[in-house]
């Protein structure tokens, strides 16, 4: 401190004061959301739940064209369909008109080596979440048992109240039995 | 007897005697820790007008709904288990080995729907006779506040049980945060601590469902404080104005709120013992199934008409698709009630004086009641587009009839007094007490 301190006037003082409370304000503001960023990421996914969300890998060996089986990852159902050389024919034939949202179904179908014979799709209802029922004919995949929705059997909303397709998950096939999902990246 | 304020606005409250303390130990506290003082001015000598009707009572019949809650909630605590493989079991094992565990769960479960019941008829009381208008605009926002803590205490407290609506319920509402932009997935990941709603769901709800309800009890001492700066409203919404207008608290209104408050009781009495299950769905005695829907999610009945609005936005709006639209809707359709004290126009506060307002208020209350019933229908066929209706005037209430009815309604001549009101203008202006001054202006051209 030197001594032009002791002579200065009230206002310069205050500005002194006005720069010493916003810093210490602001050092405040900063330890404050400091301590608070452990507690709001506490209530995260913690390391148990990511670890169980890593990647399934799941036989498909016994999956026959026709058929599909739901498995589960991060505690929510997939379906995986295995989808005849009919059912290919019915959902490529299908065209915007058919649906409320359209994608080309090459997008949607997968497999090993570009062969897109399977399905693979969220199990939960674009609508409000219910397990959609398989059915088979005309086209159609999945009707939901609660609101009356029907899919095509690439996941496709075809009428109802559900408003989008059934999202895909992040899957791959590491071969032609093999299917990994949770990445893209076998 | 104190002068009467200079703005007419201000209530005069002046109280029915003061608290005394007698004995030895008495005067020793109160010259420490003044709580039988606080205690004796609040509700004893506290001046309440002398014209109000049973509908005020309900604010005394919720604050023992908050102690009823919290006094079986924290017994139920002491035997439940907040754990996916066991919740579901512990509260069928205090159903059927807990001593009177049964009584004290149904209790708290038809509490819930007391609780909710008594707020709505409290909210409808202080829609009716103006309650949120100057001076006791933050006295009604400190209500809305209540309102919003009881929904997220309620929905968490639904899920504790862990059948299927519980844990669908959880589903579909967490579900609805997903559809914010960007930030959606992550918040809902974050709200549920997991990708699905399961067992660290399970338990920070437990957690916050434990916590919100003294949340709740903090808030309403901040309600009743404001309430007592204030003071109350009466159905002729004209301010006190001398002590003659008022009634001390006990007997007048501590006898009016109890009989109340044993009616009211009496009907939740009769729900715990001969319709316990009545107002809950009988899917949630079915174990929580994260791979099985029940066929028709509802949400318990109070937040059904909540429920309407949210799946009446079947559309996009611009770039809001219509996911988010419907729960930016919801969200709406309360915070809505936060700028009601500045959305309602006119000056009068109670609706006995607007010829007009009482019409449209009586069509917003059946409004809501349709609104709830369209919220128990399934989302299809002709409920679409009359929720949609309805949607739209709940909204059209608060945001275009109320700014203009204000401003076209003649309202009609108010009393000078709440005396008056109630014994007649010869006695109220033959009092010996005197009208204060501020009584003798027109009320109903007071700016």
């Amino acid at each position: 401190m030197s001594t032009d301190d002791k002579k200065t006037d009230g206002a310069e003082n205050e500005g002194r004061r006005d720069f010493l409370m916003i810093a210490t304000g602001a050092a405040g503001a900063v330890a404050v959301g400091g301590l608070a960023w452990p507690f709001v990421a506490s209530m995260a996914p913690n390391a148990k739940v990511r670890a169980a969300g890593q990647p399934v890998t799941i036989d498909v060996s016994a999956v026959e064209p026709g058929q599909a089986i739901t498995v589960n990852w991060r505690s929510a159902p997939f379906f995986v369909r295995r989808l005849t050389e009919e059912e290919q024919q019915a959902a490529a034939a299908l065209t915007a008109d058919d649906m409320k949202a359209y994608e080309p179904v090459d997008d949607r179908l997968g497999g090993a080596e570009g062969a897109g014979e399977w399905t693979v799709v969220s199990a939960s209802c674009t609508h409000l979440g219910c397990i959609p029922s398989q059915v088979e004919g005309d086209g159609e995949g999945w009707n939901c048992p609660c609101h009356g929705s029907v899919f095509d059997v690439a996941g496709r909303i075809l009428r109802g109240p559900a408003a989008t397709n059934l999202p895909l998950p992040p899957y791959v096939f590491a071969s032609e039995t093999s299917l990994i999902i949770g990445t893209e990246e076998a | 007897m104190s002068a009467p304020s200079s703005d007419p606005n201000r209530s005069t409250l002046e109280h029915h005697g003061h608290y005394e303390p007698t004995t030895g130990v008495g005067k020793w506290v109160d010259e420490r820790l003044p709580l039988p003082r606080l205690v004796y001015d609040s509700f004893v000598a506290y001046p309440v007008p002398r014209n109000l009707n049973y509908f005020y009572t309900f604010g005394g019949i919720l604050m023992l709904m908050l102690v009823c809650q919290i006094l079986t909630g924290v017994f139920l605590a002491m035997h439940y288990v907040a754990s996916v493989d066991y919740a579901f079991n512990s509260v069928e094992a205090i159903m059927r080995d807990v001593n009177y565990g049964w009584l004290i769960r149904y209790i708290h479960m038809n509490g819930a729907s007391f609780f909710f019941l008594a707020v709505f008829i409290h909210m409808a009381r202080g829609l009716y006779y103006g309650s949120y208008k100057a001076p006791r605009e933050i006295l009604w926002m400190l209500g809305v506040v209540i309102l919003l803590l009881m929904m997220a205490t309620a929905f968490m407290g639904y899920v504790l049980p862990w059948g299927q609506m519980s844990f669908w319920g959880a589903k579909v509402i967490t579900g609805f945060f997903s559809a914010f932009p960007v930030i959606g997935v992550g918040l809902q990941e974050w709200l549920l601590g997991g990708y699905n709603v399961g067992q660290d769901t399970l338990n920070r709800f437990y957690s916050l469902h434990y916590l919100l309800p003294f949340m709740i009890a903090g808030v309403v001492i901040l309600h009743v404080w404001a309430l007592h700066v204030t003071g109350q409203t009466n159905p002729t919404g004209v301010e006190v104005k001398s002590k003659q207008d008022t009634l001390p608290f006990t007997p007048y209104a501590t006898i009016k709120d109890a009989f109340a408050l044993v009616v009211f009781f009496v009907v939740f009495a009769y729900f715990i013992f001969y319709l316990p299950n009545y107002l809950g769905h009988p899917d949630n005695y079915i174990p929580a199934d994260p791979l099985k829907t029940p066929a028709h999610i509802v949400p318990e009945w109070y937040f059904l008409p909540f429920y309407a609005i949210l799946r009446a936005i079947t559309f996009d709006i611009g770039p809001i698709d219509s996911k988010l639209g419907g729960v930016l809707a919801m969200f709406a359709s309360i915070i809505v009630l936060f700028f009601l004290p500045w959305l309602d126009t006119s000056k009068v506060r109670s609706t006995n004086y607007r010829p007009m307002y009482k019409v449209f208020f009586w069509i917003f209350v059946v409004n809501a009641v349709f609104l709830g019933w369209l919220g128990s229908r399934p989302a299809e066929g002709i409920y679409t587009p009359l929720t949609q209706i309805s949607t739209f005037y709940y909204f059209a209430h608060f945001l275009i009839v109320l700014p203009i009815l204000g401003l076209v309604e003649t309202p009609k001549a108010r009393p000078q007094s709440i005396t008056e009101a109630v014994l007649g203008s010869a006695k109220a202006s033959g009092g010996a007490t005197a009208t204060p001054v501020g009584a003798t202006a027109a009320p109903e051209k007071k700016g």
